[in-house]
């Protein structure tokens, strides 16, 4: 692309916030009542968090798998690019996030360790953003119930709940697992402040914050 | 005698604009034309109405029902008030599958110049790019193809060149936007056998008056205006103010016919494609293509005007 310098973000956007939140709205209600089975599936995620065993993380791991599988497949490559041609290639690197979960958090087993100092409990506090609070911020911010984001549905709660997971892993493998979720917190926050939504921060935020309780923590543990 | 669809579309276009018109007069104290303001386009003659239609954003509703009814509907209404010129991009997502849609639910407007682009690279992928859009579109074949942002524009203008020779497409087109690669446009103006152009003008962005401009009029080159509102900003920063007595001179009742009017009363446009989901506003588009249109001095008063503020 010759004369980079002179595009702006909003150059890039395809759609209208309309047609991009209405999205939301007929997916939601092709898919229900995944949505519930998706909430049950994250509150097991986060019981599980606070017992550790042997098999923890193996479970949450193929948990988070099927979540960002899913979200590639039914979100972004079956919906969202339909309005967006960048779309298929979300859709590949959120099952990349997939494979990259199966293999170092299945095959190697993920030490999840959720009391840790304060950074543990941050951790499972993100988890827990993401299944409950998250959602309700759309609405809070004057957009429909029926478009209403949720985990291992939408991919942005998702992409929190996942780094709140990996803030609580030691070792290499968290840091393989971070690098697409957030490039993806930058990427909707992106998308979010070229449409004007009230909420474009909370993304970028929610990485920053990833990050910052990832530098510390588990270190600790490693030998 | 057989009157075709289009026929009585044009005519019942006709009597609501002269309808919409005896309405305005009064207000406006401006006796305005019933006809839209068409121009040639130089190779052929052809004429255009100066008012198109653009789809970026606007028609990108994926596979929502109900947003490409409403989609349809624009398109419905743009016909009926005399529009011809749609264009659209492979780079608009849905747009172009929109609008095939909606072609087909209106049965297929014999009025509609269907003008699409190529942008894609390398620049073998282009015939496979424009027979997918043609197929989008659902149209025999497109009235104009433009290489989109000069995207391998020296392998896609052959191609394009010669299904132009072969009868597969009637005219030819670069695009650039907000004021990108002039110089290159001007060199490809100058050396091309090119029908369109395709730049970024209005009140505010009159980089192409300099050159650009005077260069299509004196090479035959029809223009195409893209960003007429700056994608939006111009009609919200205006839209805080009154409108200028000046615009009442000329026949505008708001701000969006004030700023179409100022582009299409330069001599070398063609046609301005301003992008819209609302029926009112496709309307009101439209109607700007109404004389009369501004004198010079008048566009020169019509610039202060929207730069003083």
């Amino acid at each position: 692309m010759s004369e980079w310098w002179t595009y702006r973000p909003s150059n890039f956007l395809l759609f209208s916030p309309r047609t991009y939140y209405r999205l939301f709205e007929l997916y939601n209600s092709e898919i229900w009542p995944g949505q519930v089975l998706a909430l049950l599936v994250g509150l097991a995620m986060l019981a599980l968090l606070g017992n550790r065993g042997p098999w923890q993380g193996r479970v949450i791991s193929v948990a988070l798998a099927a979540a960002w599988l899913w979200v590639a497949w039914a979100y972004h490559y079956a919906r969202y690019a339909t309005i967006n041609w960048a779309a298929v290639y979300f859709a590949a690197a959120f099952a990349l996030e997939a494979f990259l979960l199966l293999v170092l958090g299945v095959g190697r087993g993920l030490d999840l360790q959720a009391k840790a100092g304060w950074n543990g409990r941050a951790g499972v506090g993100l988890v827990v953003f993401a299944l409950v609070l998250q959602p309700l911020i759309g609405p809070l911010v004057g957009r429909s119930w029926s478009q209403v984001e949720i985990f291992a549905i939408a991919p942005d709660p998702t992409v929190v709940a996942t780094l709140g997971v990996v803030a609580l892993a030691s070792g290499w493998p968290a840091w393989l697992l971070r690098p697409i979720p957030i490039a993806w917190c930058l990427l909707s926050g992106a998308t979010a402040w070229v449409m004007r939504s009230p909420d474009a921060a909370l993304m970028p935020l929610a990485g920053l914050f990833a990050l910052a309780i990832a530098r510390g923590g588990p270190v600790a543990n490693r030998c | 005698m057989k009157v075709s669809s289009f026929s009585r579309r044009r005519l019942l276009g006709s009597l609501a604009a002269a309808g919409a018109a005896a309405a305005l007069s009064p207000r406006t104290g401006v006796a305005q034309s019933d006809a839209l303001v068409t121009r040639p386009i130089p190779s052929t003659g052809e004429r255009l109405p100066a008012v198109g239609l653009g789809s970026w954003i606007t028609f990108n509703v994926g596979y929502d029902e109900v947003a490409r009814a409403s989609c349809a509907e624009v398109m419905r209404n743009f016909f009926d008030a005399g529009g011809r010129l749609i264009d659209s991009s492979p780079m608009y997502g849905s747009s172009q599958a929109v609008i095939g849609y909606a072609i087909n639910r209106l049965g297929k407007p014999a009025a509609l110049f269907s003008a699409d682009k190529v942008w894609t690279t390398p620049g073998s992928r282009g015939p496979a790019q424009v027979e997918a859009s043609r197929r989008y579109w659902d149209v025999p074949r497109f009235d104009l193809l433009q290489v989109h942002n000069l995207l391998a524009w020296q392998e896609h203008l052959p191609t394009l060149l010669a299904m132009k020779a072969s009868g597969q497409l009637r005219y030819v087109g670069i695009t650039t936007s907000e004021g990108r690669r002039h110089r290159e446009v001007e060199q490809i103006m100058r050396t091309q056998p090119l029908d369109f152009v395709q730049v970024t003008y209005n009140v505010i962005d009159r980089d192409v008056e300099a050159r650009i401009l005077p260069l299509a009029r004196e090479r035959g080159i029809a223009v195409i205006i893209n960003r007429p509102f700056q994608q939006g900003a111009l009609i919200e920063s205006t839209a805080r103010r009154r409108l200028p007595p000046l615009a009442g001179e000329i026949g505008c009742t708001s701000w969006a016919q004030y700023l179409l009017k100022f582009i299409i009363s330069h001599p070398a446009v063609t046609c301005a494609i301003p992008a819209t989901t609302s029926t009112a506003h496709v309307r009101e588009n439209l109607a700007a293509a109404r004389s009369p249109l501004p004198d010079e001095a008048m566009r020169r008063r019509m610039v202060a005007y929207v730069e003083q503020s």
